[in-house]
C-alpha cells in the first residue's frame, strides 16, 4: 500500500455495513467493508454496478435513503470520530464542510431552480457564517478557481444556462467552497464525454494539490483509476476483494475478479482478437452464497470456495486479498505462485 | 417573454369567440320559449308573435347570432327580459361579489392545500399524514352544497357564530369561501404532496442534504420551488371548478353574486342575462388561465429553452 | 485494408445533411437549424466494420438514424448496394430492412416488454417472410444458440434478462432477417466492463460467420479500436478524419483525434503520455464556428482557420483529414 503521509488516516472505515429492508427481503449491499484515507490521498473504489460502491459512498455521509435503507453495522471514523453514531446535528455540521461529495449527473444534481452562485453560496452562510456579501463573493470566487469562464455573469444563472461540464464545475466548486478535508467524488465524469472529463479530472487533481484534500474516487472506470489514484479497493458483491496500490492493482492483481476485470477490458494500444470474459453473472443481493461470493464465476474454483466466506488479508507485498488461494488452506491445482501471475 | 404573453393573448382570442358561439346555441337548445314566458299565461298568440318580432327573436339563427357578437363588442349585451335593464349593468353590480368570494376561496384553496400537502410530504406514510390524506379524500367526494349546508348548521345555527347567510361583512365571507375552496384544497393538497415526494427523490435534494443543509431549509428552499410548479397548473384549474361552485354556494348562503344571478336567470328563461353571465365567467376563467401560463412560465423558465 | 479498391462498396454516402429546425421565440428572429450532420460523404466496404466515434452532439447517431431513414435527412444521397434508398417509396424501405438492421443502446427500451421473446423474434421474422412458418421453431433455437442463449430463453419476457442477455435478445432478433448490414448505435455502452466484453466477442463471431458489414457508433475509443476495420472521427457535424484503425490510433493527423485519443484514462499506470486538454465546451451546432469547426478549442488554429473550411483529403493510403495544417502537425 502506498502511505502517501504516515499520519493518522483522516478517514477510517471499518466493518461499514450497510442494508436495505425490503419486501423481496434483506439486500446487502454494503456487507462489512474497511479501507483508509490519509489526507492528501486518492483512494479508488472501483466496481460494476450493484457492487455497493456508491451506497459505500452515501453510507459514509448517512445519505442512505432511510427506510428502507440502514447503516446495520461498523464503523465510520472521521479523526477519530464515528460518523455513524453521531447526532443529526453534528452530522450536518460535517456534510459540505469537512466531507463533500460531487455526484454523477450534473445535469439533475443541481437544482433546477435556484442561481448557481447561491447554491454554492448557501453552504458558506451556513458553515462558514459568512454574511450573504461576503458568501456570495467567494462564491464567485470558487466559481474562477474551477475554470468557469464570466464567473460574475455565471453565478446568477440557473443550471439550466450552463453545459454539462460546466455544470460538474459547479459542483466541485460547491463541494470545495467549505475547504473539506475529505471528497467524495461518486462517477464525477461518467455522464461527461471524454475531452470534459479530462478537463473535470485534472482540474481534481489540482485542486486536491492546492487544498491537500483526502479524495475518495468511486467509479467503473478502470482508466480513471489508472490516472488519478494513489491506491485502489475493488468491490465486488458488498464486500472489497482487493485493496492495493494503484501500481500492484495492474501490474499482478491478486484476485481472479480483479484480474477478469482488467483482461475483458479492449485495450486503447493493442491488438487483441478475442477479450477475455467473466462468466455467470453477480449473485442477488438479497441472496448472497454463504462462501465466496465470486466462486460460481471463478476459473480457479475449489470446494472450500462455497463452504466459508474468505477473509480480506494482507499478503507480504502489502496487497489485501479476499480470496482462498493465497491462504494455507488452499488445496487447488493451481499453484499459489501461478496464480499470482 | 413579452413576446410570449402577447402570443399568448392573441391564442385567446379564438377562444373567445368559440366561448361567444357555445353560449349563444346551448341556449338555443334549452326547451322553452322566451316569448312565452314573457306573455305570460293564457296570452293571445298574436302578443307572442309581438314579442318574438320586437325581440328579433323569429330572424335566422345566425343573424341573431352575429348581430349579438357585434353588440357584445360594443359593450352592449343586451336587455333583461325580466326587468328590461341592460344586462351590463346588473352584471356589473354582481360581478365584484362573486369575485370576492372566488378570491377568498382561492386562497383558502391554496394556503390550506399546500400547507396540508407539505405537512403529508414531509413525512410520508406517517399517521399525519395518513389523517391528512384521508380528510382531503373527503374534501374531495363531498359535494359542496352538503358540506355548505353542514357548515351552516354547525357554525350559524348550533354556536352561533358566523352568519347564516347574506353578503355584508366579513364574517359573511368565511363560511361560503370555506365551502367553495374546500374541494380544491383537497386537490392542491393530494397533488402537492404527491409532487413534494417525487421532488424530494431528485438528486438535487441528496446534493442539498450532503451540503448539510437543514431539513427545514432543503424542504422550504430547494424542494418547494420545484414541487410547485405543477401545482399552479392545477390551482388554475381548479379556478374553474370555483367558478362552477358560485353557482351552488351563492344559492345556498342567499349572496347576489353573478352565480346566483345566472341561476335566476335560467329559471325565468331570461337569455341574454344567461349569456352574459356565462360569458362573464369564461371570460374570467380564459383570463385566469392566462396568468397561470405566464406565471408558470415565469416559475419554470426551462421551458423556453428545451 | 490493404485491398479497399476491390472490395465491394456496399454503403456510399454523399454529402448528408441533417438539420433539425429550432424553435425560437420571436417572429422577426431568422428560423434557425442544429446542423447536427452537416455534408458528410464516406463509404462502406461489404464486411468491414467502419466505426463512428465523438462527443455526444457530433452528429454520429443522427447520422445512423439518416441511413435508416429513421429522420428523413435534409439533403445528400445514401446508396445501399448501388441503390438510392433516399427515394425508395414504403414497400421498397420495408424489404431493405430485412438487409439493413439496428441495434441500439438501451435494449430494454427497443424491445416490447408485453412480448415473450419468442413473440419478438416471430414477429421479426414475419414482417420480412425470411422463413416459412413451419421452419420458424427451428430458426428461433439456431438464433437463440447464436446469441448464446438458452432455448428456455423463448418464453420468457424481456424484464426477465439482465442488460447483457437483453442486449443478446436485440442482436438475435437483428440477426433473424438475416441482415448484411447492421448498425450498432452505442451498442455496448450501457453495459459493465465484463458484460460489455462478452457482447463484443459475440458481433465479433457473427460477424466471421454470416460476413456482415458492421457500422458501429460509439464514443468509447478503446471500444472502437477493438471491433473496427476503419474509424471514422466526427465532430460538430463534420467528418474530420477517417483512417483504416491503426493509422488513426498510432498517427492520427487532426488535432482533434490527438486530443481525443489523449484524453481517454488508460487502465495502465505505466503507460505515461503527453496530454493535450482541450480548453472550453463543444460550441453549438446551432450556430457552429466558422471555418474550421474546432478552431476555437484547437491549440494549432491560424486566422486561416477561422476563415476556410478544410476540406477532407487523402494524406496517406485511405487516411483522410479535414485540417489546413495537417502536414505540419504530423511532423
Amino acid at each position: 500500500m502506498k502511505m502517501t503521509e504516515n499520519n493518522k488516516p483522516i478517514l477510517e472505515v471499518k466493518g461499514l455495513k450497510t442494508h436495505f429492508f425490503t419486501k423481496r427481503g434483506v439486500s446487502k449491499a454494503v456487507d462489512g467493508i474497511d479501507f483508509t484515507l490519509q489526507k492528501g490521498e486518492t483512494l479508488g473504489i472501483v466496481g460494476e454496478s450493484g457492487c455497493g460502491k456508491s451506497m459505500t459512498s452515501l453510507s459514509i455521509l448517512r445519505l442512505i435513503p432511510s427506510p428502507p435503507g440502514k447503516i446495520a453495522g461498523g464503523q465510520v471514523l472521521y479523526k477519530g470520530k464515528d460518523l455513524v453514531t453521531m447526532s443529526e446535528d453534528e452530522m450536518r455540521k460535517i456534510r459540505g464542510n469537512e466531507i463533500s461529495m460531487i455526484f454523477q449527473e450534473p445535469m439533475t444534481s443541481l437544482n433546477p431552480v435556484i442561481p448557481v452562485g447561491e447554491q454554492i453560496a448557501e453552504a458558506l452562510r451556513l458553515h462558514q457564517k459568512m454574511g450573504r456579501k461576503a458568501a456570495w463573493d467567494r462564491a464567485v470566487e470558487m466559481l474562477k478557481l474551477v475554470g468557469i469562464p464570466s464567473p460574475e455573469k455565471r453565478a446568477k444563472q440557473e443550471p439550466f444556462q450552463l453545459s454539462g461540464g460546466m455544470r460538474q464545475r459547479v459542483m466541485i466548486a460547491m463541494a470545495l467552497a467549505c475547504k473539506p478535508e475529505v471528497l467524495i467524488a461518486d462517477e464525477p465524469t461518467t455522464a461527461l464525454d471524454v475531452t470534459i472529463q479530462a478537463q473535470i479530472l485534472a482540474l481534481i487533481k489540482d485542486l486536491q494539490t492546492k487544498l491537500g484534500m483526502g479524495v475518495i474516487m468511486i467509479t467503473h472506470d478502470l482508466g480513471v483509476v489508472a490516472e488519478t489514484c494513489d491506491n485502489v479497493a475493488v468491490m465486488y458483491a458488498g464486500n472489497i476483494i482487493e485493496y492495493a496500490s494503484t501500481e500492484q492493482i495492474f501490474s499482478n492483481p491478486k484476485h481472479p475478479y480483479t484480474q477478469g476485470l482488467l483482461d475483458s477490458l479492449p485495450k486503447i494500444y493493442e491488438d487483441q482478437e478475442e477479450l477475455r470474459t467473466i462468466e455467470g453473472s453477480v449473485p442477488s443481493p438479497y441472496n448472497m452464497p454463504s462462501g465466496c461470493r465470486f466462486a460460481s464465476r471463478c476459473p480457479f474454483q475449489q470446494p472450500i470456495c462455497y463452504q466459508q466466506q474468505p477473509e480480506l488479508m494482507e499478503q507480504n507485498d502489502g496487497v489485501k486479498v479476499r480470496c482462498w488461494m493465497y491462504t494455507d488452506q488452499w488445496t487447488g491445482q493451481v499453484e499459489k505462485q501461478e496464480a499470482v501471475k | 417573454m413579452l413576446m410570449f404573453i402577447f402570443r399568448r393573448l392573441i391564442q385567446t382570442i379564438p377562444v373567445v369567440i368559440g366561448v361567444t358561439f357555445v353560449v349563444f346555441f346551448i341556449m338555443q337548445l334549452v326547451p322553452g320559449d322566451p316569448a312565452v314566458l314573457l306573455a305570460g299565461e293564457g296570452a293571445s298568440k298574436e302578443t307572442i308573435a309581438g314579442i318574438r318580432e320586437q325581440l328579433g327573436l323569429n330572424r335566422p339563427l345566425f343573424v341573431q347570432y352575429f348581430d349579438y357578437l357585434i353588440n357584445i363588442f360594443q359593450g352592449d349585451f343586451g336587455l333583461s327580459l325580466k326587468n328590461s335593464q341592460p344586462v351590463l349593468d346588473e352584471i356589473l353590480v354582481r360581478l365584484p361579489i362573486t369575485m370576492e368570494l372566488a378570491f377568498f376561496s382561492i386562497i383558502i384553496t391554496i394556503v390550506l392545500g399546500m400547507a396540508a400537502g407539505i405537512i403529508s410530504a414531509i413525512k410520508p406514510y406517517s399517521l399525519t399524514d395518513t389523517s391528512v390524506m384521508l380528510v382531503a379524500l373527503f374534501g374531495i367526494s363531498l359535494p359542496s352544497f352538503w358540506f355548505g349546508l353542514m357548515l351552516m348548521y354547525f357554525f350559524s345555527v348550533k354556536l352561533q357564530i358566523l352568519p347564516v347567510a347574506g353578503w355584508d361583512s366579513i364574517l359573511h365571507v368565511i363560511l361560503p369561501a370555506l365551502t367553495l375552496g374546500a374541494g380544491g384544497a383537497a386537490i392542491v393538497a393530494r397533488m402537492t404532496r404527491s409532487s413534494m415526494l417525487e421532488v424530494i427523490r431528485q438528486d438535487y435534494i441528496r446534493t442539498a442534504r450532503a451540503k448539510g443543509l437543514r431539513e427545514r431549509v432543503i424542504v422550504y428552499k430547494h424542494a418547494l420551488r420545484n414541487a410547485l410548479i405543477p401545482v399552479i397548473t392545477v390551482v388554475g384549474l381548479q379556478f374553474g371548478a370555483l367558478l362552477g361552485g358560485t353557482v351552488l354556494v351563492e344559492s345556498i348562503f342567499a349572496i347576489n353574486g353573478l352565480g346566483r344571478m345566472i341561476v335566476d336567470a335560467i329559471r325565468m328563461r331570461d337569455l341574454p342575462m344567461v349569456q352574459g353571465g356565462v360569458l362573464f365567467a369564461s371570460m374570467i376563467f380564459v383570463i385566469v388561465n392566462l396568468f397561470v401560463d405566464v406565471f408558470y412560465r415565469f416559475f419554470n423558465k426551462r421551458i423556453e429553452l428545451n | 485494408m490493404e485491398a479497399t479498391k476491390e472490395k465491394k462498396v456496399l454503403l456510399k454516402v454523399e454529402h448528408l445533411k441533417q438539420y433539425f429546425p429550432v424553435k425560437t421565440d420571436s417572429f422577426f428572429k431568422p428560423k434557425a437549424f442544429v446542423k447536427a450532420v452537416d455534408d458528410i460523404s464516406f463509404q462502406l466496404f461489404e464486411g468491414e466494420t467502419l466505426s463512428i466515434v465523438g462527443e455526444s452532439g457530433c452528429g454520429k447517431s443522427t447520422t445512423g438514424r439518416a441511413i435508416l431513414r429513421l429522420d428523413e435527412p435534409t439533403d445528400g444521397k445514401v446508396y445501399y448496394s448501388g441503390q438510392d434508398i433516399l427515394h425508395f417509396n414504403k414497400k421498397e424501405m420495408r424489404k431493405l430492412r430485412g438487409e439493413l438492421q439496428v441495434i441500439f443502446q438501451d435494449p430494454f427500451a427497443s424491445l416490447n416488454p408485453r412480448q415473450t421473446v419468442k413473440q419478438i423474434l416471430n414477429e421479426a421474422m414475419a414482417i420480412q417472410e425470411v422463413v416459412a412458418k413451419p421452419k420458424r421453431m427451428d430458426r428461433m433455437l439456431e438464433l437463440l444458440d447464436y446469441v448464446g442463449l438458452p432455448p428456455e430463453a423463448l418464453d420468457r419476457y424481456p424484464h426477465e434478462f439482465s442488460g447483457g442477455q437483453r442486449q443478446r435478445i436485440g442482436i438475435a432478433r437483428a440477426l433473424a432477417v438475416n441482415p448484411k448490414l447492421i448498425i450498432c448505435d452505442e451498442a455496448v455502452s450501457a453495459l459493465d466492463v465484463s458484460i460489455q466484453a462478452q457482447i463484443l466477442n459475440l458481433l465479433k463471431k457473427l460477424q466471421r460467420q454470416f460476413g456482415l458489414t458492421f457500422l458501429f457508433i460509439s464514443h468509447d475509443l478503446s471500444v472502437v479500436r477493438h471491433i473496427s476495420d476503419r474509424v471514422m472521427v466526427m465532430y460538430l457535424g463534420k467528418v474530420v478524419e477517417i483512417a483504416d484503425k491503426k493509422d488513426l490510433f498510432d498517427s492520427p493527423l487532426h488535432p482533434y483525434t490527438k486530443a481525443l485519443l489523449s484524453s481517454i484514462p488508460v487502465p495502465n499506470p505505466a503507460i505515461q503520455r503527453e496530454r493535450v486538454i482541450l480548453k472550453g465546451d463543444v460550441p453549438s451546432p446551432i450556430d457552429p464556428p466558422s471555418g474550421c469547426r474546432f478552431h476555437t478549442r484547437c491549440p494549432f488554429a491560424t486566422e486561416k482557420c477561422k476563415l476556410e473550411e478544410p476540406a477532407l483529403r487523402e494524406l496517406g493510403t485511405n487516411h483522410f483529414v479535414s485540417c489546413h495544417f495537417a502536414e505540419k502537425l504530423a511532423q
